[in-house]
């Protein structure tokens, strides 16, 4: 009975220890949430989407910023995926235990943990500095190096765990194994990859540091790709470092908005990611 | 022994196994020189302990040990007159002629049509008619059909385990192969599943060539005419399976048939 008591009670200090540890991570978590709320549903307005970046000390939107950041994505996402899919059904369906499989797998580990700010200054060295001038195109350039090596590990695991007997059943049929990839394994995966997808689209929308040497920014509209765009991240980092009140108020509106996007993905992902797991 | 009988009930080999190796690495053999026929449209049980290499056996005959480098077979094996383990033999065009069912069901991710579809695709151009009635042909020969007759475009991942099976082998029997190969087909499977699929191999044997392996020695007495003892990655005994059952030649199978081994 003595034992049990105090297994009991160790097991009590044990879980709250544990608990105030997660109070304690969350606390940082809700703070930097509801300060988002706070100043952001302040800050915002129909004309955020309707407007321009002002120049200082007059109102304005973010209209521009928002479009530029659209563009960009998208156009990251459109070049990176296909890449980054096939090179994720190579080293799961074909490279597994190649040596130039082990090589692309270590190499991309690399990627996927390199400083967004190095493959910012990369892309400025060998795209920008070579053009000569910012450009939107070498922003989405910069964002898509972010999204390959994401998308890449995502589509090898979920791949990966794609029982080898349901592969072999559609062997057994006959199927060559172009079409066993395309019809069954992939397909199979198919809601694990989506979920890396979206998960890399969530980490780009907020990178500011590889844009900052590339599409720059732009006070004014613009959907040209070889000029600088505007851009929510670098129009969030400049005003937010500005005296001017108008702009620090944008800029806690642009947080939010980037903020909401990013949570409303990852909550996207999560669902997706459950409605795999449970089948 | 067997040449009279093969007189007398007119058999043909369907696949004609020749000292056959196989080798799933450097080292020992795991099959060791196995002759064998299997005969045209009759049932033969392939039985023995675990890792006796009976499922290897199977899986040399559609080729299935290919997608896996560093495994190899010696040896000759006939399929319908061809050494199907010659280097330039079309592997595809094999596994349509023999197909396999596997141990565990495999529905593919999609409707239960386009599960009976997908291998079909592969080796015919049909029209949607057509292939409406190649889907109703091969579910009611899985005796499937009826309980799933309302609901083709569901998931056959929605089936039941029992259900399941039927349609992996209502997939296999829509080829249109010769030979059909079962993997320990109802070990998976409740009681009453099992009995409707062996019913189903007692349906099938009239129209394809079947070689099943089984723990079940039960199943195999009921369901298959020849059997095969194989034991430590050689063929033991061969014959017909009344006389294996009743009395085989050597006291190996007899040991392992009567549940003094394995």
């Amino acid at each position: 009975m003595n034992l049990v008591m105090r297994r009991k009670a160790i097991n009590a200090f044990a879980l709250s220890l544990s608990l105030a540890a997660m109070a304690f991570g969350l606390v940082w978590l809700i703070w930097i949430l509801w300060m988002v709320i706070d100043l952001g549903v302040g800050a915002l307005s129909l004309r955020l989407f309707t407007e321009m970046t002002p120049p200082p000390g007059s109102a304005g939107g973010l209209k521009n910023a928002i479009v530029g950041s659209i563009i960009m994505v998208g156009l990251a996402m459109l070049m990176a995926t296909p890449i980054a899919i096939l090179a994720g059904i190579y080293l799961a369906e074909y490279g597994r235990r190649t040596w130039l499989g082990k090589i692309t797998r270590f190499v991309n580990d690399i990627l996927l943990s390199a400083p967004s700010i190095v493959i910012g200054l990369f892309v400025y060295a060998v795209y920008v500095a070579q053009v000569g001038k910012f450009s939107a195109m070498s922003g989405a350039v910069a964002l898509a190096l972010l999204v390959i090596p994401v998308v890449v590990r995502t589509t090898e695991d979920m791949l990966a765990l794609v029982p080898n007997t349901l592969r072999e059943a559609a062997f057994a049929l006959g199927a060559p194994k172009w079409k066993v990839i395309m019809l069954v394994t992939l397909r199979s995966a198919k809601t694990g990859v989506v979920t890396g997808i979206l998960l890399a689209l969530a980490r780009i929308s907020g990178e500011t540091a590889p844009l900052l040497f590339t599409a720059l920014s732009n006070q004014f509209w613009s959907t040209d790709l070889s000029e600088p765009m505007a851009n929510l991240p670098v129009t969030i980092f400049k005003f937010a470092m500005s005296p001017f009140k108008d702009w620090q108020e944008l800029a806690w509106a642009g947080v939010f908005i980037i903020t909401l996007g990013v949570l409303a993905l990852n909550i996207a992902a999560r669902v997706m990611f459950r409605q795999t797991t449970q089948r | 022994m067997m040449p009279v009988e093969q007189a007398i009930e007119n058999l043909t080999p369907q696949i004609s196994i020749r000292n056959l190796n196989f080798y799933y690495g450097k080292g020992e053999p795991a099959l060791k020189n196995i002759n064998l026929d299997v005969f045209k449209g009759k049932v033969t049980a392939f039985i023995g302990p675990s890792g006796c290499g009976k499922s290897t056996l199977l899986r040399t005959i559609n080729r299935m040990y290919d997608l896996y480098p560093g495994q190899r077979a010696e040896g000759e094996l006939f399929v319908g007159g061809r050494n199907i383990l010659d280097k330039g033999v079309d592997t595809i065009g094999l596994r349509a002629k023999v197909g396999m069912v596997f141990q565990k069901p495999t529905p593919f991710p999609m409707s239960i049509y386009d599960n009976i579809a997908f291998g079909v695709k592969m080796h015919e151009k049909l029209t949607r008619n057509q292939m409406d009635d190649r889907v109703e042909w091969a579910l009611t020969k899985a005796a499937l059909w009826d309980e799933v007759k309302e609901k083709l475009r569901q998931p056959g991942t929605g089936l039941s385990g029992g259900q399941q099976q039927r349609l992996c082998i209502a997939r296999g029997v829509a080829v249109k192969p010769e030979v059909l190969l079962l993997d320990e087909p109802t070990s998976a499977l409740d009681p009453i599943s099992t009995m409707r699929i062996e019913e189903l191999i007692y349906e099938l044997k009239r129209e394809f060539t079947i070689a099943i392996v089984t723990h079940n020695m039960q199943q195999a007495a009921r369901v298959s005419d020849f059997t095969a003892y194989m034991y430590l990655g050689e063929l033991v005994e061969f014959g017909k399976t009344d006389d294996i059952f009743i009395k085989p030649q050597d006291k190996r199978t007899e040991d392992y048939i009567t549940g003094r081994m394995g």
